[in-house]
């Protein structure tokens, strides 16, 4: 897990060292600068020219505990984060609790309900939600002053809608559900007895991937609503092409999904081993 | 005769409303800015959110007055510069303190030009004192009196004291300790900004009354334009600083009396092609671009007008120069801009071999004229223009690709690879002497767009608008600099190395609430008498 | 039920329809401006009115649907391939693979990937035509995207190797390659189908604001991407409704999709 934590932050700060425009200043275009200030501007990036010199310089400090200081922000990384990564956890929690609610029981009403309306109507749904662009469902939220953070679960929640009704719908296919159903068992029991320890390892693997989709819906949300979390900071740091604060946050993103993955398959584990 | 009538009016409109003023204590002026600042050293500014907090919070010597863009005392009672233009001594306003309480003398101005002038700052503001090689000297002379000499002749030394905010050199608040009308009181990055009236600021009105009327600012970071544009119409900000076209006639039609269009401003949108000799360009091309009659003939078959009126909804005229006619003193006006002729574009193609071929143009060995240009994605203006320049193009046989970029890679093709063909973009200009645009003009410059940092000048005319750029430098004489510079402007219109296309009005959203607002062309445009702003209720007077 | 998936069949057919033959249908060039008429209200000749420029926007409304409703549907099916590929092999095969690809998957759902988008625009030349542009833009989407899909299928693939009629078919000697393509493969579709539909939208969106990025669709192309940025400037919207008709059509063509092919799924 630490291999591929490591592995994470160092593409990731390749992919940004790579990129044309790193290392560049707008201020470059300043007519007033003089020449010798020009080259000092360039020359204040090329401490981090040479990469993996960069990178393990920048790894042994963070054993240190010192994340560093921001480039664009001049401020501490440590700082940033503990400023903003609360905020995000609310947004995201509160984002994932309403997309997951939604998403789950509008599946199972859609799989366990036989009148082709609901089917009908809670696609419809699912398919308006993930048809509308994230900006114009932010801006949309602006305007009624409703809060921001509930986007994020309207990004993800068709998301989750659909391949829980997928998932939910095979495992109601399988012959022994059918079974029991023809058996004249009620359509609870049948959902929590039969159909839903069938689905649970692919629910949970979801649940875990759910995480990081929402982190990802954070960053246009956040934006446009306003909200100062890691998803704003992390498009403030991408625009500012502002390296080390990159580095720490795609370690940071790589961090929550590896664990919230693993914790995913953890709880799948007894489970399917019960199943099994 | 006519600045003495308008400051008698400016004077009447701040007694006025001084009478309507009444209880401020309390009041706090709102508005956004785009971005965070990326200083708060004032001697490091070179973004425009943290000019917003230069401007604030700075007290200057001179101020450049944005509506009459002539120069006024401030911190300095007198100023004289030298027969040589090397020097300049100020008398110095006294019984002035820091808003800390510290006193403020000529050492703080020794203290202030020092740092300033330190070459490992790479100060923005104090590169543009650097007129030669060798240190600059400060003399105090007084308690209230010091001289500053520098080594070579500097033009239009006087107004550049317009952006020096003065520091004290023994406040142990360093630069949080501000001599302008209000100090940083709390910033939230990526929130906010509030600031408070500074209490030991030395400006009163003409009634005794102690400036500034506003008790503190809020400034709320917003990228956003159409939020800012929502908070501003649900009252939640008090103005809008620079508003674009399409914001601007949907406020004029729902709220007529908050929306301003104050005229052309200073800033132009140009287009130029890639002229420089080691580019990764096929030969052809760089010898297409190199010619002025295609860039001539580019520029007379691109319908101007048809910008301003479409992309801008007519909030902005055909440029014809760097220089705008907003700049009182410095714009040519015996330029006319390139007018819209496309057989005329034809036959000045056909003078270097170009010709239509089934609608197509071909250069002289059968090369189909296409090429890209280059612009900042994001920027709705340009984009629309980059499409319309497409479709006038593609009428005289010439296939235009329109290519968006994040700046920072927008930056590195057109200052490090030269992997590009044409650039579209818009340069915010500041200055109005042109003195601030040596490094575009100079063909050493490395801001010289189309050949940068040239070793020996490429051409001719290059060659001649160096000398004439190097002259109005050292000549004091405002107008014979004006001569050299409308010459410059000559060659320029006539080479089209730069092919200006539109001149944007400045336009800006003020709050009913608000009261002394006089929008200018001048940033800040809204704010720039901040001082003198004042918050009343609708018909309070 | 019946009916209303047979309107949805003939409504399909109908957009497809005008879309290939967009150049007979439409009224104009998508690429012509009516400078003397930018941002007008419709009316008979422009149906939807003009753009901000004076294009005719229904015309780039069937031309953007053309550009879009084949390519998307192309980078879903990569995306989706791709998913199945790695992450049923990964659930089928179990072990090292698994980890190795599953650490693979949580990488690629963390990685910023814009900075890769702004390296690929560095490395196309600037003169590349609009369409290519768009098919890069595409290709890469669906190259991106796989990565979420693939944790669920490998689980469900995990899930179907411990079920009780794989472990019958072990038994009574099954192939690898016969478990795989008679058992496994079937029973990950619906998985698949949820990748694939979510993608379509998805990938239409993303194209649109990877133009920031130079790619995508280049000016005059349209594109529904495209088309929908017109609404981000919202303040425009409650006066000019019409701008909607490319988000209304978008939703009604992905639910379209929908109900045909959910009921064949089900009759399956």
């Amino acid at each position: 897990m630490l291999i591929v934590l490591v592995l994470g932050g160092f593409l990731g700060a390749t992919l940004v060292r790579l990129a044309p425009g790193y290392g560049i200043d707008e201020e470059e275009l300043d007519t007033r600068l003089s020449e010798q200030s020009v080259q000092a501007l360039r020359q204040s990036h090329a401490t981090e020219e040479n990469l993996p010199r960069f990178y393990f310089g920048y790894l042994s400090k963070l054993l240190h505990g010192d994340l560093g200081v921001s480039q664009s922000l001049h401020r501490p990384v440590r700082q940033l984060l503990a400023e903003r990564f609360p905020e995000t956890l609310k947004s995201v929690g509160l984002g994932l609790a309403l997309a997951w609610l939604a998403g789950l029981s509008l599946a199972i009403a859609s799989v366990m309900s036989r009148l082709w309306i609901i089917d009908l109507a809670t696609g419809l749904l699912a398919s308006i939600l993930l048809c509308v662009p994230a900006a114009v469902l932010a801006l949309l939220f602006v305007i009624a002053q409703a809060p921001g953070r509930l986007v994020i679960g309207l990004i993800v929640f068709p998301k989750i809608f659909y391949y829980a009704r997928n998932l939910l719908a095979a495992s109601a296919s399988l012959p022994h559900v059918v079974t029991a159903r023809a058996k004249g068992l009620g359509g609870w029991r049948v959902l929590l007895w039969h159909i839903l320890p069938v689905a649970g390892p692919q629910l949970l693997a979801l649940a875990g991937v759910s995480i990081s989709l929402a982190f990802a819906a954070a960053i246009p949300v956040e934006v446009l609503c306003d909200i100062p979390g890691i998803g704003q900071l992390a498009w403030q740091a991408a625009l500012g092409r502002d390296l080390g604060l990159l580095v720490i946050l795609t370690m940071l993103v790589t961090l929550v999904t590896l664990v919230a993955n693993s914790g995913a398959e953890l709880v799948a584990q007894p489970l399917r081993s019960g199943d099994a | 005769m006519k600045e003495n009538l308008i400051r008698a009016v400016l004077l009447f409109t701040v007694l006025a409303a001084g009478l309507g003023v009444s209880a401020q204590s309390g009041s706090q002026l709102r508005f956004c800015i785009r971005a965070d600042p990326k200083t708060l050293n004032p001697l490091l500014v070179d973004d425009e959110p943290s000019e917003t907090v230069r401007y604030l919070t700075g007290g200057v010597l001179l101020r450049l007055n944005r509506s009459t863009q002539q120069l006024e005392p401030e911190l300095a009672t007198a100023w004289r510069v030298s027969r040589d233009g090397r020097s300049i001594s100020f008398t110095l306003r006294q019984n002035v303190w820091f808003s800390d309480g510290t006193p403020f003398s000529a050492g703080d101005v020794a203290f202030t030009m020092e740092r300033l002038m330190d070459p490992s700052l790479h100060s923005p503001t104090g590169d543009s004192f650097r007129s030669g090689e060798g240190k600059v000297i400060t003399k105090v002379t007084g308690k209230d009196q010091i001289t500053i000499v520098f080594p070579k002749p500097i033009a239009g030394l006087d107004t550049l004291f317009d952006q020096v905010a003065i520091m004290s050199a023994r406040s142990p608040r360093k630069e949080m300790a501000v001599l302008g009308p209000y100090y940083l009181a709390d910033y939230k990055a990526g929130s906010y900004l509030l600031f408070n009236r500074n209490p030991n600021y030395w400006k009163h009105d003409s009634a005794g009354r102690q400036l500034p009327y506003i008790d503190s600012v809020r400034i709320d970071i917003e990228p956003n334009r159409d939020i800012e544009l929502l908070r501003f119409m649900r009252g939640e900000i008090d103005f809008i600083n620079s508003l674009d076209a399409e914001d601007y006639d949907r406020l004029a039609a729902q709220a007529p009396h908050t929306a301003v269009d104050a005229e052309v401003s200073l800033d132009a949108e140009q287009m130029w092609f890639n002229e420089v000799p080691e580019s990764p360009l096929p030969a052809y091309k760089k010898a297409w671009f190199a010619s002025a009659d295609f860039r001539q003939a580019i520029s007379e078959s691109i319908h101007r007008q048809d910008l301003a009126r479409v992309v801008f909804r007519g909030h902005a005229q055909p440029a014809v120069s760097w220089i705008s006619p907003a700049n009182k003193f410095w714009f040519d006006a015996g330029l006319a801009p390139q007018t819209f002729d496309r057989k005329a574009a034809l036959q000045t193609l056909a003078r270097d071999g170009f010709h239509l071929q089934n609608g197509t143009l071909r250069d002289r060995d059968g090369h189909a004229v296409e090429f890209s240009v280059i612009t900042n994605a994001g920027n709705e203006y340009r984009e629309r223009m980059a499409a319309m320049i497409q479709q006038d193009l593609a009428d005289i046989g010439i296939r235009l690709n329109v290519v968006t970029l994040d700046f920072p890679s927008l930056i590195a093709r057109i200052t490090r690879t030269f992997d590009y063909e044409a650039c579209l973009l818009g340069f915010v200009n500041n200055d109005l002497d042109p003195d601030s645009q040596m490094s575009v003009w100079l063909s050493s410059g490395e801001n010289h767009a189309w050949n940068p940092a040239q070793k020996v000048p490429a051409t001719a005319w290059e060659a001649r608008i160096d000398a004439l750029m190097r002259t109005q430098a050292l000549t004091l004489d405002r107008n014979r600099r004006k001569q050299a510079v409308d010459q410059v402007q000559e060659i320029v219109r006539q080479q089209e190395p730069m092919i200006y296309l539109v001149n944007q009005d400045a336009m800006a959203a003020v709050s009913a609430r608000l009261r002394n607002v006089h929008v200018v062309v001048l940033r800040p445009q809204v704010y720039w008498n901040i001082d003198q702003l004042a918050i009343g209720n609708r018909g309070a007077r | 039920m019946r009916r209303i998936r047979i309107a949805a069949i003939l409504f399909l057919a109908v957009v497809g329809a005008t879309c290939l033959m967009a150049n007979l249908v439409a009224p104009d060039s998508y690429a012509h401006q009516f400078r003397d008429i930018p941002d007008a209200t419709p009316s008979l000749h422009h149906l939807l009115g003009t753009d901000d420029l004076g294009r005719d926007r229904f015309s780039r409304l069937l031309y953007g649907t053309r550009v879009s409703l084949l390519l998307a549907p192309a980078a879903a099916l990569l995306s989706s391939l791709l998913a199945a590929l790695l992450g049923g092999a990964a659930g089928f095969v179990g072990g090292w693979l698994e980890r190795c690809v599953m650490a693979v998957t949580d990488l690629f759902l963390a990685m910023p990937w814009l900075f890769l988008l702004i390296t690929v625009r560095a490395l196309l030349p600037l003169n590349v035509s609009p369409l290519v542009s768009v098919a890069i833009t595409f290709a890469l989407l669906g190259c991106l995207g796989w990565a979420a899909a693939a944790r669920v299928v490998c689980a469900d693939a995990r899930a179907l190797c411990g079920s009780n009629f794989v472990l019958l078919a072990r038994a009574s000697g099954a192939s690898g390659f016969h478990l795989l393509w008679r058992h496994l493969i079937p029973n990950l579709t619906p998985i698949l189908y949820a990748q694939f539909w979510i993608s379509i939208p998805v990938f239409i969106l993303t194209e649109a604001n990877l133009g920031i990025l130079g790619l995508g669709v280049a000016e005059p192309l349209p594109s529904w991407g495209g088309l929908l940025r017109e609404l981000e400037s919202f303040s425009s919207l409650s006066a000019q409704p019409w701008k909607f008709a490319p988000l209304i059509l978008l939703i009604v063509t992905v639910s379209c999709f929908h109900i045909a092919v959910r009921k064949q799924e089900a009759w399956a």
